[in-house]
């Protein structure tokens, strides 16, 4: 028998099964370590509750309805401000990207950006515009705003020099540039910015919210805070944590099937 | 007498280039008069820095000319084949989606965009690598493909910009072979830069020697070795002289 067939020591698709199993018993454990500190631990309710606590509070919240209508309020929050931040980013950083003098003129802005976390922003934008809806927004657009514009600026900045005069050389229109060279080659690291936006436009909106507000998961966490429900704080912030790791995930999806042709073979 | 010969593809006359820079300018290039017959084969040697590329840039439209004139036999806008010394294929289109790119530019529709292409994979000899990527090739099947996205859209000039220079020896003399075979098949002027004697002599009808910067017309050597030229060609007295004619056009500056 040949004693090197012994040795090979994960096959494919055992290494599947693992990378499934893995983050299963790690959530498990997770899980039986707090029920064991909120059964044994001494501590009340209300500094924390059981994870058995938390899931009927869950259910509760479900059948009541108002968990649903708070998560849409934050996710519209979010895809609003994700949309607006996304849209602006990309144009401005186009525009930026080709125009020195533009660029320029925001660079303090962006400098600005890097140093102010913009949620500091948060309670001004609020007194500004009010506990709705649209304060959220713009602080998620904000939040949004900068990765993407900086991203886009990099990613069309990196367009090699000679394929643009390769478009050139073939008469192709500044459209058709755009369309076949530009977009295509800036696309990674614009999509890496849009990745991170993801992320930071759930924050944002939460941060808003924390703020204040009178709806949303942010506004959840603080009602369940005031009325000593704590197992509602927790499932307003499980439920957010989930709505992040949904829209990363859609992004690195999308990363996955435009930039196939990246992936090393 | 006229009537027999073929026509011009392409006339350049007192053709002059400066890059703006922070005093007068850089002259990097003439002025230059030549013309070309279609379907010559011409090569273009010179130092480094004496604005072989900027002519080919300029020819391509890329660079405005500050003075002088150029005319294609096609009034209007000539179609351009450029290879650079990198393949410079998009990494994210398959080998036959680099070769239609010019097609698809003009609006061609898509079956019959890919149908060229693959007459012009078939040319080059990448048939069973249609749908692969750029970063599946080797330097010399790249190349390939950039010599096939040239061709495709039939252009009035082929400019190679040293297109073998980021190749092994033996690829390039591979390449030699082919570049003749598929400029005979197609009957395309071409201008080739060059800094290797041996390749013009290999591939040329006839070869211009340009000087350091501002580069100008030093030689215009017709190269009347026949054809098919094999490697034992190397070793005639008839291509030792031409070799030495260009090597010392070459170094007059030194
Ligand atoms: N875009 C540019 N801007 C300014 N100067 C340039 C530019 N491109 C080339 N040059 C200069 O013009 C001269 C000729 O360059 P080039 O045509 O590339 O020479 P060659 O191809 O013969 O080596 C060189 O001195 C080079 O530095
Ligand atoms: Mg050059």
């Amino acid at each position: 028998m040949d004693i090197t067939q012994k040795w090979i020591p994960f096959s494919a698709p055992r290494l599947r099964a693992r990378a499934v199993l893995m983050p299963f018993f790690g959530v498990l454990l997770f899980l039986l370590g707090w029920q064991a500190l909120a059964q044994w631990g001494g501590l009340p309710a209300f500094i924390l509750p059981s994870p058995a606590q938390v899931g009927a509070r869950f259910v509760r919240a479900l059948a009541e309805g108002s968990l649903a209508r708070h998560t849409g309020i934050t996710l519209g929050e979010v895809l609003l401000g994700l949309v607006s931040g996304v849209s602006a980013g990309t144009i401005l950083g186009y525009l930026a990207a080709k125009h020195k003098a533009l660029e320029e003129f925001l660079a303090p802005a962006l400098a600005a950006s890097q140093a102010i976390p913009i949620v500091a922003l948060a309670p001004l934008l609020v007194i500004w515009f009010g506990a709705g809806i649209f304060s959220k927004i713009l602080v998620g657009g904000l939040i949004v705003f900068f990765p993407v514009l900086v991203n886009t600026m990099t990613g069309l900045r990196a367009v090699p020099r000679p394929l643009t005069e390769l478009m050139r050389s073939l008469r192709a229109s500044p459209w058709q540039i755009l369309w076949h060279l530009e977009i295509p080659a800036a696309l990674p690291v614009f999509l890496s910015g849009l990745k991170m936006g993801a992320t930071l436009s759930v924050i944002g909106a939460v941060v808003g919210e924390l703020v204040g507000a009178n709806g949303g998961l942010g506004f959840l966490i603080n009602l369940g805070r005031g009325q000593f429900d704590t197992a509602l704080v927790f499932v307003a912030t499980f439920t957010l944590a989930g709505m992040a790791l949904l829209l990363y995930g859609a992004v690195h999806l999308l990363e996955k099937t435009l930039l196939a042709w990246q992936e090393k073979a | 007498m006229s009537t027999l010969l073929p026509p011009l593809a392409l006339r350049v006359q007192n053709l002059s280039i400066t890059y703006p820079d922070a005093n007068a300018g850089l002259h990097a290039l003439g002025p230059v008069s030549f013309e070309i017959p279609t379907r010559q084969f011409v090569c273009v040697l010179g130092p480094s820095g004496s604005g072989k590329s900027t002519l080919l840039r300029a020819l391509a439209g890329l660079l405005p000319p500050n003075a002088g004139q150029v005319n294609f036999l096609s009034p209007t806008n000539p179609r351009i084949g450029f290879v650079f010394q990198q393949s410079n294929l998009m990494p994210w289109r398959t080998v036959l989606e680099n070769i239609l790119l010019p097609l698809e530019l003009e609006g061609m529709p898509r079956d019959l965009a890919r149908q060229k292409a693959a007459e012009l994979v078939l040319l080059v000899g990448l048939e069973s690598f249609e749908n692969s990527l750029p970063r599946d090739l080797s330097g010399g099947m790249a190349q390939r493909v950039a010599l096939a996205r040239a061709l495709v859209h039939d252009p009035d000039i082929l400019l190679l910009d040293e297109p073998f220079g980021s190749l092994d020896a033996l690829t390039r003399e591979r390449m030699w072979a082919e570049l003749s075979r598929i400029w005979q098949a197609r009957q395309k002027t071409v201008l080739m830069v060059t800094h290797s004697i041996s390749e013009a002599l290999f591939l040329a009808d006839r070869v211009l020697v340009f000087s350091a910067r501002p580069g100008r017309m030093r030689l215009d050597l017709p190269i009347p070795l026949p054809r098919p030229r094999e490697d034992e060609m190397r070793y005639t007295p008839a291509f030792g002289k031409l070799a030495r004619q260009l090597k010392d056009a070459i170094e007059e500056d030194r």
